[in-house]
């Protein structure tokens, strides 16, 4: 242990002025940390129904300047995909994250549509992902690192592309951490947590010029959500 | 960095008279103040919810050694490494050593108040590491050599014309007849010129909004990306944080979030919430092979307990600059070290100590509007006025002011002798002031003639309108 650790330790208890903490108070904190009860969560989303959820998640995301594009089944997304960049004109040629549900899609029926596997560089101009959750009350992806999901593939295309299927619609960032926490993970009981979780709102985007909004700073100029609208939600 | 907050006077008089800075500021009025309120309609919890995120802070901070050791704990168990640092100085050499260790060349970092307290990129610069501002605001002010004038938007004191010259100046390779006029050009030039550095970075370094004991995990908030850009593609991520960043669970953060993008910018949610936890994974796809959190105290922990331990629950979500009207005249330079506003004038002194702070704790009209739109409830008023205290008992404010104070003092004590001078003194300013109506100069209040007239009175003072008011109701 370093000295300046047990001094800034030393540091707090003489401010608190107390010792070290009392049992009672580390067991209380303790119980905190296990059992991470919710604090209020706005009824904004939380008193929806399912469907309800659905479709504030694609208010909010739109207000966020995502774009949005509704399928019935997983066998339509390349298509539309293919569709939605003939329509901005953008190249057609894309990366997509080594995702399972991704594998299982029929990219070569889009015949003009290049297709990549793997992880994004940075000539890559649209990244095509899926998420792990989709918060309802702030029209929010979440994403997660692993083997399916490099993280680059999140930030270095100028397009990022996010399959999401209406199941994983929740309606707050706690139903988010609790699915999570409740996901199969490796073996390794070390890790609590993915290394990284992306929370995604919209498009990058500055406003340190003269306080106007541009997007795509540094990461993506435009983000646009597939959604499998499947009418299944858990 | 090198504080000039004593000459916080001189500094604010030349931004009153700066053409540029005072066109710059006039963007920050409207939009963050009118977003922000905005935002907060949307939310019927509001007030509640600010409740909940002051709670959770009193809570953490009542449990601060408890709540470090256990995220020091998970940081270590996954792999990570947590450097505790009782001043810029130690938390300068742990960043340097990583560096060393790693061969690094160049390091690339998103906005961290945290790193500009220490000074970082001077350090790294002198011992042959050179850092890349990554964030479009800091990186503008870092090829200006300036430091930042705002907590969130670094280069809100600059016009979009000083920018483009900077731009012109700095990234000589480009085409010299290129169009730089407005903000979307000079953010893509931006975004192209650094997209090389991100990818060839050894080293990214971040800030933290929050460390979460309940799984050791930093969580950063940004617009922009560059954070994410930062901390994924080098071989190490260090993060920058001071320790009272801390707070128990994932539900916590979730909470005080929920104010913090509001407060600041008035969005929903910012674009990116990254939450970071350890090294890259064995299976991992990408992500840094090393994962540091430099943990600065820097005279925080000595702000328990005491009369400005409210500070502490401070998110930096700079709602308090930007309803400031200190602030939106002066703009962030002025006061002269890295925090500005009414958090940095409470801040400022705290750290860096009440001498070396000068006038900051008066740098405030007292209206209140800080603490009304602080979603942490921080009392700044009350604590600018402890520091005005303990300022002028260790008799720092020069003598005409403290014999003012003490001739004030003198009449306050002796109501009646005070009604009576006021009453006179009031007669008197009317009479000689009644043909203008107002006064150009006035003996000992040159203070506020300089920059304005002071109206002459009416005539009377109050307390005696008043009194007679009183009398005359009586005999009715
Ligand atoms: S003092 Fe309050 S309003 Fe100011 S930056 Fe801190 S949290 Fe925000």
């Amino acid at each position: 242990m370093s000295p300046s650790r047990d001094q800034i330790l030393g540091s707090i208890r003489r401010a608190l002025r107390r010792g070290a903490l009392a049992p009672e108070a580390v067991a209380a904190c303790e119980t905190r940390l296990v059992t991470h009860p919710r604090n209020l969560i706005p009824a904004r989303a939380r008193t929806l129904p399912p469907r309800g959820q659905v479709e504030l998640f694609v208010k909010m995301a739109e207000a966020a300047n995502a774009t949005v594009a509704r399928v019935r089944e997983p066998r339509e997304v390349p298509a539309t995909i293919a569709a939605y960049l003939a329509r901005l004109n953008l190249p057609q040629r894309l990366v997509r994250a080594p995702d399972p549900a991704l594998d299982a899609l029929p990219w070569s029926a889009q015949t003009l549509l290049e297709t990549r596997r793997g992880i994004a560089a940075d000539s890559d101009p649209v990244g095509v992902t899926t998420c792990f959750a989709a918060i309802a009350e702030t029209g929010t992806l979440m994403l997660h690192s692993g083997p399916a999901g490099p993280t680059r593939n999140n930030f270095l295309p100028d397009t990022h592309i996010a399959v999401v299927r209406a199941s994983q619609v929740v309606a707050a960032y706690e139903d988010g951490w609790d699915r999570l926490r409740a996901a199969p993970r490796d073996a390794d009981a070390r890790f609590a947590m993915p290394r990284t979780v992306n929370f995604v709102t919209g498009p990058s985007r500055t406003a340190d010029i003269e306080q106007k909004i541009e997007l795509g700073a540094h990461g993506p100029r435009r983000l646009h959500i597939v959604l499998i609208d499947d009418g299944a939600t858990t | 960095m090198k504080a000039t907050s004593r000459a916080f006077k001189d500094n604010a008089r030349r931004a009153l008279g700066d053409p540029q800075l005072q066109k710059a500021l006039l963007n920050l009025r409207t939009g963050f103040a009118e977003r922000r309120a905005h935002a907060v309609s949307q939310l019927p919890e509001w007030e509640k919810l600010r409740d909940e995120a002051v709670a959770i802070k009193r809570h953490t901070l009542a449990n601060l050694d408890f709540y470090l050791e256990a995220f020091e704990q998970k940081v270590t168990a996954q792999g990570g490494q947590v450097h505790w640092c009782r001043d810029a100085a130690e938390a300068n050499a742990a960043v340097l050593a990583i560096c060393r260790r790693l061969d690094a060349q160049t390091v690339t970092k998103g906005k961290s108040m945290v790193g500009e307290e220490m000074g970082l990129n001077d350090h790294l610069e002198a011992n042959g590491v050179t850092p890349v501002e990554t964030d479009l605001g800091e990186y503008i002010i870092q090829i200006r050599h300036e430091p930042p004038s705002h907590i969130i938007a670094p280069a809100v004191h600059l016009t979009k014309e000083q920018i483009g010259e900077s731009f012109r100046a700095t990234h000589r390779a480009l085409d010299p007849a290129r169009r730089l006029e407005d903000a979307r050009q000079m953010c893509d030039e931006a975004r192209a010129i650094l997209r090389p550095r991100f990818l060839a970075a050894d080293v990214g370094i971040t800030g933290a909004n929050f460390l979460v004991a309940e799984t050791g995990s930093s969580i950063i908030v940004t617009n922009e990306g560059n954070g994410d850009l930062t901390q994924t593609l080098p071989k190490a991520h260090i993060v920058l944080a001071s320790l009272e960043k801390v707070v128990p669970t994932l539900e916590d953060a979730s909470t005080i979030l929920r104010v913090l993008a509001r407060s600041a910018t008035g969005q929903e949610f910012s674009a990116y919430t990254t939450v970071s936890t350890g090294p890259r994974r064995p299976d991992d796809a990408d992500g840094p092979g090393e994962y540091h959190v430099v943990l600065l105290d820097n005279g925080r922990s000595a702000l328990l307990g005491g009369e400005f331990e409210d500070m502490l629950r401070c998110i930096r979500c700079a709602a308090c600059l930007n309803h400031c009207p200190v602030y939106q005249a002066i703009g962030g330079q002025s006061y002269g070290w890295v925090y500005p506003g009414p958090m940095g004038a409470v801040l400022t002194p705290s750290l860096i100590g009440v001498e070396a702070a000068g006038n900051l704790p008066n740098a405030s009209t007292f209206c209140g509007r800080c603490e009304q739109v602080c979603p942490m409830k921080i009392p700044l008023p009350r604590m600018m006025r402890h520091w005005r205290e303990r300022e002028f008992e260790r008799h720092l404010p020069p003598r005409t002011y403290r014999l003012g104070l003490a001739a004030w003092a003198f009449f306050v004590e002796r109501p009646a002798l005070y009604r009576r001078a006021a009453d006179w003194g009031a007669r008197i300013l009317g009479y000689v002031g009644r043909a203008r109506g107002r006064f150009r100069a006035l003996p000992l209040a040159a203070g506020w003639t300089r920059t304005r007239d002071l109206p002459a009175p009416e005539g009377r003072s109050f307390m005696s309108l008043w009194a007679e008011r009183v009398a005359a109701r009586k005999r009715a």
